[in-house]
């Protein structure tokens, strides 16, 4: 255990430091002037896409923990903008550099890497939640071309999107597992259709797409025809270490000290109710158990020792953890807490209303609790899976 | 940035595991439970051979010199075989001594500790967990009047580390005149607690007051963790392999949901602690600053989850988890008792608020 910084570390902090200074006026109140120069930028000095090789349009250094921490550490605490994110970069870009095509590569990464092109996934359907491998979105062979019918739910961002990542049924005789490809499919094929699903925040965070006829060239396939489950499986780890970040809730946890702090019922603060207190308390010891759970985790990836059960609870704990700071900011505020939407006395934009129901959606997207539960007792525990159902 | 134990710290703490394994074994707690004139002296003693009694005793005095990480980790192994060790006072009177003791203080005491032939226990309930029943000690002229309660260790102790009312710490002679002792008789039956009654004790000073006092109860809150902590550890070991054993409507109980998930629930809870334990440990050594919030943090975070992990691993044990035969209730008890210990999670936890200006 020793925590301290190297000198290589510390120097590589005042870098940061530095450029964050030098740069301040382009993100001034914490969005990007201009959000294509800012990726731009970033990705030019290596702050973002920092270990995408340079012939695909990244920045091409070593992987590095910590020095990526330090980064993640240092815009935080400037207020900076860290550069664009989402699916396209997050999920697709690593899954082209492991097992895409090289002329694929060098098509796709670039642009997604600048902003060009935004992605959106799709993945889950009506049927085919939990069970993803039982997706029935079929792709039928035409010439040298897939035509593909079915519908896709959950699927953020297919309104602005101009690519999906997609899985479909591409072998309908083969096992479950085996007869799914990895598709990419532009959004402005004739024959897709968004829809808008409105959840119950009010907002539409998701979209639902239609398929009908919708003709794709084969090439589009990434990793062969017949992988696709296990190419998505090999980036669904990622999505998975996103979803319960232990930096964003300390941020969170941070921001509800303050609340409570400086809110006040009939003259007294909030955090001057005991019961209150002590639930916050409470979550305080959560949250630093999974702050110092998350640098075991860097740990363990610096010595590529396997996490265990440290790397398994992370999503189930975190998502969990990020709902009950919403619950009692909701709860210490009391009938302010009912208010929405827009007024005189609604309270930070009511963003704890949002997260409250919002990560509930957490709680069940990206693997639901109950098949986190599964995957901590089986891989993490060794108990046996639940046998399959006759017939099954 | 290492956030993990060394490896030689991991084989200590497994070589400790070992050696537990058969001094103590649960038919070895089981007849230490049952009788009180036990003393476990042969458990005692194979830990001394292993070194543990001088786990922080400086070497120049024979000990090992370790840091309250290493003794945290030795407490977790301890917790995990539910031995029947005073182990706060090992790791607390050395540091008394070491950071509040004078030369001759030191050249008496330490090199005794560490070969384990003197066994200390610290008194120190009153001002940490509240005082009860009207106990508490005063000093006055080199003397101590007054009774100190829950002084785990208490009863067999050879020197005694006392907290006055004021705060002051102070050294005393298991031998003195006027201090009479008496048995708790408590829940966990692993670990004896003592009600110490001074009538005119003669004392020693040791300097540092308050502060001194304040290290004392962060070291104890993350060495009583740390023994949560591995005696849940054990808890959910036991639940994992019935769960694998035990067979139902034709399949190992282990395989169905409700039950697998129970174990996940347990596991989920736990893991998290052990680098809360780990980083309250390290601050002890390393980042003073931050020592009281993460330890409290440590005590009350593991006495919750330690709780959970408690009864949902005797569910899990069906009808059998509440046997005397199984003697899960060891482990069961242990963590109750470490719940309370040093003041219950909400007192600590008002303590972490107030020391971060939340609290009045």
């Amino acid at each position: 255990m020793d925590l301290n910084e190297t000198p290589e570390m510390a120097a590589f902090r005042g870098e940061v430091r530095g450029f964050l200074d030098t740069h301040r006026d382009s993100y001034a109140g914490g969005a990007a002037k201009d959000p294509s120069a800012w990726q731009r930028l970033l990705i030019e000095h290596g702050y973002a896409a920092r270990t995408i090789p340079r012939e695909y349009g990244g920045f091409g250094a070593e992987p590095d923990i910590l020095k990526g921490r330090i980064i993640a550490e240092e815009f935080i605490a400037a207020g900076a903008p860290r550069g664009m994110a989402g699916q396209g970069i997050s999920m697709l870009v690593p899954t082209l550099l492991e097992v895409g095509s090289e002329e694929q590569k060098r098509r796709w990464i670039g642009p997604t890497l600048r902003g060009e092109i935004i992605w959106c996934q799709g993945y889950s359907e009506p049927g085919a939640g939990s069970d993803l491998a039982s997706l029935q979105t079929k792709a039928v062979e035409d010439g040298d071309d897939f035509l593909i019918s079915g519908s896709k739910i959950w699927t953020s961002t297919a309104a602005q999107a101009q690519m999906m990542f997609c899985l479909v049924r591409t072998e309908p005789d083969a096992a479950k597992h085996e007869g799914i490809s990895y598709l990419l499919i532009p959004m402005s094929t004739p024959g897709i259709e968004v829809r808008p699903l409105k959840t119950m925040t009010g907002s539409a965070e998701f979209n639902e797409v239609f398929f009908t006829d919708v003709r794709v060239p084969k090439d589009q396939v990434v990793g062969g025809r017949g992988r696709g489950w296990f190419v998505a499986n090999t980036t669904l780890k990622h999505e998975r270490g996103m979803l319960g970040d232990p930096n964003a809730t300390e941020a969170r946890l941070n921001a509800l000290i303050t609340l409570m702090k400086t809110e006040e019922v009939d003259g007294h603060r909030l955090i001057d109710n005991p019961i209150f207190r002590d639930r916050l308390m409470q979550l305080q010891g959560r949250v630093l158990a999974m702050k110092f759970n998350g640098l075991r985790l860097i740990t363990s990836q610096l010595t590529q020792e396997p996490s265990g059960l440290a790397g398994l609870v992370v999503k189930l704990q975190g998502c969990e953890l990020n709902h009950q700071l919403a619950a009692l900011a909701i709860d210490a505020l009391g009938e302010l807490g009912i208010l929405y939407h827009d007024g005189p006395h609604l309270r930070a934009k009511g963003s704890w209303q949002r997260s409250y129901m919002f990560d509930l959606g957490l709680i069940i997207g990206g693997g639901t609790a109950q098949i986190q539960k599964n995957i901590i007792s089986e891989r993490g525990l060794g108990l046996p899976r639940e046998p399959k159902p006759a017939g099954a | 940035m290492d956030f993990s134990i060394t490896s030689d710290q991991r084989l200590m703490q497994e070589s400790l595991t070992r050696t537990l394994a058969e001094a103590s074994s649960l038919d070895r707690v089981r007849r230490f439970a049952g009788d009180l004139g036990d003393k476990g002296a042969d458990v005692w003693r194979a830990l001394a051979d292993f070194g543990l009694a001088g786990i922080v005793v400086p070497e120049a005095f024979g000990g090992l010199g370790l840091g309250l990480l290493d003794a945290a980790l030795a407490s977790e192994a301890l917790g995990r075989a539910v031995a029947p060790v005073p182990f706060m006072g090992v790791v607390l009177a050395p540091l008394a001594l070491t950071r509040g003791g004078s030369e001759a203080q030191q050249q008496e005491w330490l090199a005794k500790l560490a070969s384990g032939k003197v066994i200390a226990a610290a008194a120190i309930s009153e001002p940490i967990a509240g005082a009860r029943d009207g106990a508490g000690v005063t000093a006055s002229g080199g003397k101590l009047t007054g009774k100190a309660l829950f002084v785990p260790g208490g009863m067999a102790a050879g020197l005694l580390v006392v907290a006055d009312r004021s705060g002051g710490l102070h050294l005393v002679r298991g031998d003195a005149a006027g201090l009479t002792r008496a048995l708790m008789p408590g829940i966990d039956e692993t670990r004896r607690l003592a009600e110490l009654t001074f009538d005119g004790v003669a004392a020693e000073p040791l300097s540092g007051g308050p502060e001194l006092l304040a290290a004392l109860r962060d070291a104890g809150w993350v060495l009583v963790a740390a023994d949560t902590l591995g005696a849940a550890e054990a808890m959910l070991d036991k639940a994992v392999a019935y769960a694998q054993e035990r067979r139902q409507f034709g399949r190992v109980i282990g395989s169905f949901q409700a039950v697998k998930h129970l174990c996940a629930e347990m596991a989920a809870e736990l893991e998290p602690c052990r680098s809360l334990v780990w980083y309250a440990a390290y601050a002890f050594d390393a980042v003073p600053g931050e020592t009281s919030l993460m330890a409290a943090h440590a005590k009350a975070l593991t006495s919750e989850v330690g709780r959970f992990v408690a009864r949902t691993s005797t569910e899990v044990h069906g009808g059998m988890g509440i046997t005397d035969l199984l003697g899960l209730h060891f482990w069961f008890k242990r963590i109750g008792a470490n719940r309370q210990l040093l003041g219950g999670p909400e007192r600590v936890r008002e303590f972490a608020a107030r020391l971060q200006g939340l609290a009045a």
